[in-house]
């Protein structure tokens, strides 16, 4: 006889929760809340003035924290690049750039690209996480060594993961470390060593020139992500690798729209003979839609507008060079002791007055990032500034003042 | 290298990783007994495969929860 009623439950283990996992997190999150400080993660911006400037929770706010580099999210051209593409093109593609997903604009976006740097195959993905995890994925597989600074970013981990390659850090910036772990690598294994130009968290630079030359000397490709120097670094914005006079010996840069070029989406760029075959062959490329007209027509505007862009680049180094020596002066502790990029971090002394911090600023009016392990290295919390060439040298100064009046409250600095 | 002399050579090394002097054992974890952070991590791992001249990459190590798993990994790498 088919009984179909289920069996009774009495001896069916009890279910397992697969959020148990997330506990440690959850209490470190509501104990931060408890205190009765503003969710430094779940901030809603209700308008956006201008690329320095919102409403943040209902307050005016300088923004500071944004990545918004070259201040190319209102530029009066980028814009109407945009609306004009999302009227002649649609909202979006609905379709993988390998199917009916490539259209003039990623072309025109892929071409001005392969101009902005000066090589020959340029490769848009939909996010600067998928460019990572699509082109290192797929180029470094089971059996071969991929060689990474301690440091790298989560989509470079990700990449490496995901392809399954051997991963072997060494110590963040370290030249020696990096070239005795080179050295040790099995004679004939596939050898890929990934650097960035400019380290997002505390906001220092690689020595690329020196690390680039040990790369070639033992037979490595070399991948340099400069998410955060391109269109600001170097004399053609191409980057740390272009400023250090190293771009030619490097095989692939990964780049993103949505630092300096304003928008969203990701890219590779490379001279090697062979790299068209990534479009076939780069799951993160091919399994997904590819970016609506509308941002690649931005996006190429604004990587056009950027080539002729060095005003912008020698503001932004005035406002980064001010804002690090004003906060040092102050009495805060910094990232770096010079300063290196648009990046300018805050070493706060734990998460908790961190939190305080990020907090008193807000309520000066000043957006900054509240940055936490596991992203952080060295278990720090940071509040990471990042400066835009919009910037006026008053807001600079402003800023300035609102750190000092937060610092004091919270009794960071006498 | 015989695998006590690996072992040997590894208690050596882990001495100043060993903060709280905890006892060492085949079944002493790194991450709960030991409490190492991942900079820890990474400084004890690089301190191995300079003494020994070999790779325990990311992959390895994701592998190695104990002590005795160490050692036994170390003293393959080693001979291979």
């Amino acid at each position: 006889m088919n009984d179909l009623t289920p069996p009774p439950a009495k001896n069916a283990a009890e279910s397992s929760d697969l959020f148990a996992k997330f506990d440690p997190i959850i209490e470190t999150r509501e104990a931060l809340l408890a205190r009765g400080v503003e969710d430094p993660f779940s901030l809603v911006m209700e308008k956006v003035l201008s690329p320095t400037r919102a409403i943040c929770n209902g307050r005016d706010t300088i923004l500071l924290g944004t990545y918004n580099y070259m201040g190319m999210t209102f530029d009066p051209d980028v814009l109407e690049a945009g609306k004009e593409a999302l009227e002649k093109f649609g909202a979006g593609t609905t379709g993988s750039r390998v199917l009916n997903g490539t259209y003039q604009g990623h072309r025109e976006c892929e071409d001005a690209l392969r101009e902005f740097y000066g090589m020959e195959h340029a490769m848009v993905f939909s996010t600067g996480y998928q460019a990572n995890l699509g082109i290192i994925s797929t180029i470094a597989g089971k059996g071969d060594y991929i060689v990474l600074d301690i440091d790298s970013h989560a989509s470079i981990y990700d990449g490496c993961a995901m392809g399954k390659a051997e991963v072997v850090p060494f110590r963040h910036n370290d030249i020696e470390a990096m070239e005795k772990r080179l050295k040790r690598i099995p004679e004939g294994a596939g050898k890929l060593v990934i650097l960035e130009g400019v380290y997002s968290m505390l906001g220092d630079v690689a020595p690329l020139k020196e690390m680039v030359a040990i790369a070639k000397k033992h037979g490595a490709m070399v991948l340099v992500d400069e998410a955060h120097s391109m269109g600001f670094i170097g004399e053609n914005g191409r980057g740390v690798a272009e400023e250090q006079g190293v771009i030619e010996d490097v095989d692939f840069i990964i780049g993103t729209f949505s630092k300096s070029v304003g928008t969203v989406g990701g890219f590779c760029v490379s001279n090697h003979p062979k790299f068209e075959i990534l479009r076939l062959v780069c799951r993160p490329y091919v399994f997904t839609a590819s970016l609506p007209p509308s941002v690649v027509a931005t996006a190429a505007t604004s990587i056009r507008k950027l080539m002729h862009g060095a005003n912008k680049r020698a503001h932004l180094w005035e406002n980064s060079k001010r804002l690090h020596a004003g906060l040092t002066d102050l009495g805060f502790k910094l990232g770096t002791d010079e300063p290196q990029s648009a990046i300018v971090a805050v070493i706060m002394p734990d998460l908790e007055r961190g939190a305080m911090m990020w907090e008193a600023l807000l309520k000066e009016g000043l957006y900054v990032n509240l940055a936490r392990p596991p992203a952080t290295p060295a278990g720090m919390t940071l509040l990471r500034c990042s400066l835009c060439a919009e910037h006026s040298p008053e807001e600079v100064e402003t800023v300035l003042a609102m750190f000092e009046r937060a610092g004091k409250a919270v009794g960071m600095i006498g | 290298m015989t695998e006590a002399e690996v072992d040997e050579r590894i208690r050596a090394l882990i001495e100043p990783f060993n903060k709280k002097a905890i006892e060492i054992t085949p079944a002493t974890t790194f991450a709960g007994d030991l409490e190492f952070d991942s900079l820890t991590v990474m400084d004890f791992v690089a301190a191995i495969e300079d003494e020994f001249d070999i790779i325990i990459s990311m992959n390895q190590q994701a592998e190695i929860e104990t002590y005795g798993q160490l050692v036994s990994a170390v003293h393959k790498l080693q001979d291979s």
